[in-house]
């Protein structure tokens, strides 16, 4: 079977934009996508969109146009642009289409997420009672992640130091000033042992991605970046996820580590074979447990990794190169589409000041979302 | 007083926690999901610390319902031995003072300690035959 190559890509800066509505900062990004690819808009022939409180992303063809484009809306929780993507990749992959777009964009309210129990299935008290915090849970989950595999404090401030500095060189970043060690160690608690430089915080912003067949790639003559492997998974048994009243005594795995494991299989290659990585970061110690999650690390090695600045741009594995979640925000419906947009930069080798040297070849993805979905993406060049 | 939920925890003194345990497989949890595959459950009243955070902010209303007046608390998740991990408030214990694995039991502690009918929800304190031992 041909490979599904991504042709186009477009952005709108994260962050918040006043004036302009999350529908709107779709738009803006798949007009780049499109400009970037070489096409019009009456040449796409299918569409997936996600948005989680933007509006339905179906709408946006009353702006780009109405051809008639079959356009699906995806809710997949923080997973809803992976799922795009999944879905888009598979309908080419079909046969049925040859060019089509996976779209994502957000606009959050400022603060936490608010998310109702009854969204999730849970009982009222839940949410009464102050539990219904996905702060709470990242806290607890890393806390005890650095119980049982030594990871210290210093080294959950050292991934969001990198992220900052990464964020500096990334034009689509929400933060783009450096933050000390000490000033990320040292601020405000937000759920222990986070502070407020350890969370990323919703936000605002669009990506899109126009996806091609291989020969509709070739013909369009832009570079051949291929989709080697999508893959989207929910949880298995005694996983650890958002807003759980308990959990198993006997542990499991997670929907990261099988969406992982399924799309190396899909890709014929492993962990090791991958220069370039964007992990799923809404919190600090998520990018740490990640990276052993995708496989990239054992347990407890990150503390040496982080020490090591192997994970920095110029490391042996480069992560989250744009500064990520918590340089850019999280925009839910855009945000894992932005992981692909970053890969595929670096995989041009148009990266700037945060270009991973050494003309990387492989580039992974991994988004996460509640209450238990991952999705991981493989580019190659 | 009021228990913030029927049926959630037991009218004994001291009560329990009533979880659901799966008819066909066995498998505990909390609280007991409101479907035929369950059957309630009392748990077990003590258990050990198996992680914890600290809720810094006072969480948006609605959904939360206690008082505007905010002090942190802490969030644990309690290993009942053979049971389930359930996530409880942690109660008469200093915020520096948590430990992973310390010895726990089930209390009831007021969702607005001003209230003049107070809504009871759950929440774990050391055991009181463990205090000094960790200190």
């Amino acid at each position: 079977m041909s490979d599904v190559c991504i042709v186009g890509i477009g952005i709108h800066p994260f962050g918040r934009t006043d004036g302009l509505s999350g529908l709107d900062q779709g738009v803006a990004a798949v007009r780049a996508a499109l400009a970037d690819a070489g096409v019009m808009w009456s040449d796409i022939q299918f569409a997936y969109g996600g948005s989680e409180s933007a509006g339905n992303p179906d709408t946006m063809v009353e702006r780009l146009g109405l051809t008639g484009v079959q356009f699906i809306n995806v809710k997949n929780g923080c997973a809803a642009g992976g799922s795009a993507l999944f879905s888009a990749q598979m309908a080419i992959k079909s046969g049925e289409f040859e060019l089509g777009l996976a779209v994502g964009f957000d606009k959050h309210p400022r603060g936490a997420f608010n998310a109702m129990p009854a969204e999730y299935n849970l009982p009222d008290w839940y949410g009464e009672a102050g539990y219904m915090i996905t702060t709470q849970f990242f806290g607890a989950k890393i806390t005890r992640y650095m119980h049982e595999h030594g990871i210290s404090r210093t080294t959950l401030g050292r991934v969001s130091e990198k992220a900052f500095r990464n964020g500096v060189h990334a034009p689509h970043a929400w933060r783009r000033e450096p933050v000390a060690l000490d000033a990320i160690l040292d601020a405000p608690l937000v759920s222990d042992p986070y502070t407020k430089f350890m969370f990323c915080s919703p936000a605002e912003g669009g990506v899109a991605l126009i996806l091609a067949s291989e020969k509709k790639a070739r013909e369009l003559g832009r570079p051949l970046i291929r989709l080697k492997a999508a893959a989207m998974r929910t949880r298995p048994a005694g996983s650890f996820e958002v807003f759980a009243p308990s959990i198993d005594i006997v542990r499991g795995g997670s929907s990261t580590m099988i969406a992982s494991a399924d799309a190396f299989r899909l890709a014929g290659i492993g962990p090791e074979d991958i220069a370039v990585a964007q992990l799923q970061d809404t919190e600090a110690g998520a990018e740490v447990m990640h990276m052993a999650e995708n496989g990239f690390c054992k347990d407890g090695d990150q503390e040496q990794w982080l020490a090591e600045g192997w994970s920095e741009i110029g490391g042996k594995l480069p992560v989250n190169t744009d500064g990520g979640c918590l340089a850019c925000g999280e925009p839910i419906g855009a945000s894992g589409l932005r992981q692909v947009y970053e890969n595929v930069v670096q995989l041009r080798g148009d990266g700037g000041g945060r270009q991973v040297p050494g003309n990387p070849k492989t580039a992974y993805s991994h988004v996460y979302g509640a209450p238990g979905v991952s999705a991981v993406a493989i580019l190659e060049r | 007083m009021r228990a913030i939920a029927e049926g959630l925890f037991t009218d004994e003194v001291p009560p329990r926690l009533v979880g659901g345990r799966n008819r066909a497989t066995g498998r505990i949890l909390f609280p007991c999901p409101p479907n035929a595959d369950y059957e309630p459950w009392p748990l077990a009243r003590q258990g050990t610390l198996w992680s914890y955070t600290v809720q810094r902010y006072r969480p948006k209303s609605p959904p939360y319902a206690g008082p505007d007046d905010f002090r942190p608390w802490a969030v644990a998740y309690v290993e009942l031995p053979g049971e389930t991990i359930v996530e409880a408030r942690l109660a008469d214990v200093e915020l520096d003072a948590i430990r992973i694995g310390m010895k726990l039991e089930l209390t009831l502690v007021p969702l607005d300690p001003a209230a003049a009918d107070p809504v009871l929800t759950h929440a774990f304190r050391p055991l009181a035959s463990d205090q000094g031992k960790s200190a």
